[in-house]
């Protein structure tokens, strides 16, 4: 069960994942799309959903039971290749619904001082 | 763009979903959890089959708004992934989404998505606003 005492708490990424044209075409591949000149919309979960579970592996959340409830993104700009983007995570909010966990997790893309992505997934950990 | 009107329904588009689709997604997305590859697995957690990613349902609702507005023009995006979609060996699943403009103001247009299999709802309150100056 997730730590209570960690909720608000921002957890800051030390790794920079540099995006790859490979990368954004493989994304692209999956739905069709041929405009390899920025990211698909929902390409940013491929850098958050791995960094948030390596950033939050000591919270108690766990995730080899957790569904993913809901997803949102806000979009400052597109992400492109070549983009060094950092990664952070904030447990915004966790509540027991009919015994399952639900926790709401916002990650940052980050380059340089600049916010790229912020995406916000609700996790439904099972009972 | 400039045509999009409050109330405006956009037309349906179906996108087939299938088991090498699934894979596709795995590696693109990095997301390799084997209720999405796996039949055995899947079931032996209590799942009827296979599920698609909900993210791929996702991904492929936001190829749909890209294709309204371009890949650059999606400010926001938002889903609520309300059930799975079965994707049995062998199949084509058809996901067939469309989509009607709600707002439109300051070159900014507020869409709801509708993404359905079998006519069934697989996303809730999914929502886009696009940018079209």
């Amino acid at each position: 069960m997730l730590n209570g005492e960690l909720v608000g708490r921002t957890f800051p990424g030390a790794e920079t994942t540099l995006v790859t044209q490979e990368s954004i075409a493989a994304f692209a591949a999956v739905v069709g799309e041929t405009n390899l000149d920025v990211a698909p919309p929902t390409y940013a979960i491929s850098i958050t959903l791995n960094q948030s579970q390596t950033l939050l592996q000591d919270s108690g959340l766990d995730w080899t039971r957790v569904v993913h409830g809901d997803q949102r993104f806000e979009i400052f700009r597109p992400i492109v290749a070549g983009d060094k983007l950092i990664c952070s995570s904030t447990i915004e909010s966790a509540r027991v619904m009919a015994g399952n966990e639900i926790v709401s997790i916002r990650s940052d893309l980050h380059s340089g001082s600049e916010l790229v992505v912020s995406t916000w997934s609700t996790l439904v950990v099972r009972a | 763009m400039s045509t999009l009107e409050i109330g405006q329904e956009l037309g349906a588009k179906s996108y087939p979903i299938n088991r090498a689709l699934l894979v596709a997604y795995a590696n693109a997305s990095g997301d390799q959890n084997p209720i999405h590859q796996n039949e055995e697995f899947a079931k032996s957690v209590g799942l009827p089959d296979v599920i698609a990613h909900g993210m791929l349902t996702m991904a492929l609702a936001g190829k749909y708004v890209s294709d309204i507005a371009g890949c650059a023009a999606v400010k926001e995006f938002s889903a609520r992934f309300t059930k799975p979609v079965v994707v049995p060996a062998g199949a084509d699943v058809a996901l067939v989404i469309s989509a009607k403009v709600t707002s439109v103001e300051d070159g900014l247009a507020k869409l709801d998505i509708t993404a359905t299999v079998d006519e069934v709802k697989v996303l809730g309150m999914a929502k886009a606003t696009i940018s079209f100056l």
